[in-house]
């Protein structure tokens, strides 16, 4: 394993959440300039702050669980496409506003649900970074409800973007709820929760939704998994390649 | 970030046609509570397709340093103003005698 | 002519340092210098989150990403509460972009320079945002209620941003070789672009005496310029760089520094649109809204559904 990451289980659960949240958090921020109106502009960079400060908290835990040398910084930058482990859902890129909304609305509906079990994890420090997460959680999925809503219910030309959107991204919403082995060996320490117990309310909190969006409710069989073991889609190594682009071309400097 | 940004000499400006156009999504007026116990204060406005997304956008640009609890929105359109230029509130100025440095009370008195 | 009693209690306000608001009588001059000036002040905020945008995606360090998305949303919000102000003199938002979006109003000439590495970063809260608080400080006194509220507004959240600035270049400074080349270079480019935003001397500058009647401008160009280097150049000594002008020295009489001559022709290029990159930030601009019209649009569409919906059953 390479120095700049961490092996111990609960660190290894720590750094696939924080995954998710720098990702997404990375992705919003590329979309900072390009929003529709201005004041969409500022509340979609609250919402990448949010899942970045998310990441942060998570990722310095977790480098306080493991050896000397790693920090927030060297897990956020320092490692490659295999050893990050977010789910594919957030490294997924986005064409418009559409896009973005659909990801996020996806995202924000499963990430409540997951905070809000968190908060009752038996590891203080979690329960503590969960019960902020989960009141910033609580309003992206709001924020991303609301424009589902106006979008799909909106005029004919939008409805059909925003039905290609939430299509889209369908197949990369089953790997949220799936387990493995370190996730039960977390629920069994009372530290974790299993995702697979989400996805009831999960799926009924989102077809809500998307009936008052007027839109129909996808139904893709195919479900792409792999994020958790490091098989990605090739859309998350160019997302790393500019990310990282400064600390591997200046190692070992202070910024 | 504010600038200085000059005309550039013999290069015609802009006529700037005065009076709204409709295209857009209306305008909202922003109140802040700044902490509870004190009353929601104009801050400024903003712009947004229906009430309910003008309280998130105003929640997104006017608190994002904590400025506030609570805030209210109202459509620009439905404020009433008085006629300033008419010396409303002059008269009001005359009348030193509602206020209380007015009167002389000697200090043995005490608090009044 | 006969003076109305508008004009008079217009004259009355301004010599009393005392702020015009929306609804007061206004000559048409000032209503148009303001209408202009803040919008353009509005874009400039706008147009400038797109070089500091250009490293968001790419900042060395989780802190320094979410600093840098922070700052960026304030000039996002700046540009909301600039064209709010504006607003008030009668004029819509979508009017002004439009303005913007044909090259009939502009934006600061200083974000048509790229921002070509991380330094930039550094450069731009320390030398630009610098330079624009030093302006924005003279402005919060400007005769318009509104455009000053705004200005008090942002100078309280921009505070930070020369600060931040500057602690990237810090790092900079003690940090190796290559970080410390990185950071000369970065100054070397930008220097001579901040001078120029305080725009021309004010022998040049056609609309400087009447706005200093009106108070819209409290200070003039070169005033600010030589308030700002005098406060700028030993901070670049203290990073241990120097500024790109061999010129430069201490007046121990009047106790100002001095500086070489600015390349006017520089400044006019940029200014009329000959910019390294003027069409892209316009092009960035206009892309970003029409591919937003879709979703502008919808939201209407929809608040007058649940109008129609509401008024049926009420």
């Amino acid at each position: 394993m390479s120095p700049v990451t961490t092996t111990a289980p609960l660190a290894t659960y720590l750094v696939r959440h924080a995954d998710d949240n720098l990702i997404i958090g990375q992705r919003l921020a590329e979309y900072i300039s390009e929003a529709p109106e201005l004041e969409e502009d500022l509340a979609i960079g609250n919402l990448s702050l949010d899942h970045i400060g998310v990441a942060m908290h998570l990722y310095q835990y977790a480098a306080s669980l493991g050896g000397a040398g790693i920090t927030a910084d060297t897990l956020a930058f320092l490692r490659t496409e295999r050893e990050f482990s977010n789910v594919l859902l957030v490294e997924q890129p986005h064409v418009g506003f559409g896009d973005v909304i659909a990801r996020q609305f996806f995202f924000a509906a499963y990430q409540t649900l997951l905070w809000e079990a968190l908060v009752s994890s038996c590891d203080e420090t979690l329960s503590g970074i969960a019960a902020k997460a989960l009141k910033e959680a609580t309003y992206h999925l709001r924020h991303a409800s609301g424009w589902v809503v106006r979008l799909g219910d909106g005029t004919d030309e939008s409805h059909t973007r925003m039905q290609a959107a939430v299509d889209g991204f369908w197949r990369f919403t089953g790997e949220l709820f799936e387990s493995d082995a370190l996730v039960d060996e977390m629920v069994l320490a009372g530290i974790g929760v299993d995702p697979a117990r989400l996805q009831t309310t999960w799926e009924t909190r989102v077809s809500t939704v998307l009936s008052e969006a007027t839109l129909t409710h996808p139904s893709d069989p195919y479900q792409a998994t792999g994020g958790r073991t490091g098989m990605h889609t090739e859309h998350l190594g160019y997302l790393l390649a500019e990310m990282q682009w400064m600390q591997r071309t200046f190692p070992n400097m202070e910024w | 970030m504010t600038y200085e940004v000059p005309d550039v000499p013999g290069e015609e400006t802009e006529e700037v046609a005065f009076g709204f156009d409709s295209r857009g999504w209306p305008l909202w007026e922003v109140f802040v509570r700044p902490k509870r116990g004190l009353s929601h204060a104009h801050v400024g406005s903003l712009h947004a397709p229906d009430a309910e997304t003008a309280v998130q956008n105003a929640r997104d640009s006017y608190t994002r340093r904590a400025e506030g609890v609570s805030v209210w929105v109202v459509p620009s359109t439905e404020i009433f103003a008085s006629d300033d230029s008419e010396s409303l509130f002059e008269p009001f100025a005359d009348k030193p005698y509602r206020h209380p440095t007015f009167y002389d009370i000697p200090p043995e008195v005490g608090q009044l | 002519m006969q003076t109305t009693a508008g004009e008079i209690r217009f004259q009355e306000l301004i010599d009393a340092d005392e702020k015009v608001e929306p609804r007061d009588w206004m000559p048409d001059g000032y209503r148009k210098t303001l209408i202009r000036q803040i919008a353009q002040h509005a874009h400039s905020e706008v147009i400038g989150m797109q070089p500091e945008a250009n490293w968001i995606t790419r900042a060395p360090t989780l802190q320094r990403k979410m600093t840098l998305i922070a700052k960026v949303q304030d000039e996002a919000g700046h540009g909301l509460y600039l064209y709010s102000a504006a607003e008030t003199l009668g004029i819509s938002r979508d009017e002004m972009q439009q303005l913007l979006h044909d090259g009939k109003q502009k934006y600061s000439s200083i974000f048509n320079y790229p921002t070509l590495s991380w330094a930039d970063m550094g450069t731009i809260g320390w030398l630009v945002d610098g330079a624009a608080i030093v302006n924005q400080i003279a402005l919060q006194r400007t005769s318009y209620g509104p455009y000053a509220r705004a200005m008090v507004k942002i100078c309280k959240e921009e505070s930070f941003h020369a600060r931040q600035g500057y602690s990237i270049l810090l790092a900079l400074s003690r940090g190796t070789e290559e970080q410390r080349a990185m950071l000369q270079d970065s100054i070397d480019r930008w220097w001579w672009p901040a001078l120029m935003m305080f725009g021309p001397h004010d022998s040049d500058s056609a609309n400087t005496p009447q706005s200093i009647e009106w108070k819209i401008k409290r200070v003039t160009n070169d005033e600010l310029r030589q308030l700002y280097i005098d406060q700028t150049v030993p901070q670049a000594h203290y990073l241990g760089c120097t500024v790109p002008d061999p010129d430069l020295r201490f007046d121990v009489d009047t106790g100002h520094w001095s500086i070489g001559l600015i390349d006017w022709d520089e400044f006019w290029d940029t200014v009329k649109g000959n910019g390294r990159l003027n069409r892209e930030r316009i092009t960035h601009k206009v892309k970003a809204w029409d591919d937003g019209a879709w979703v502008r649009e919808a939201a209407t569409a929809y608040a007058h559904k649940q109008r129609t919906e509401l008024e049926k059953t009420a």
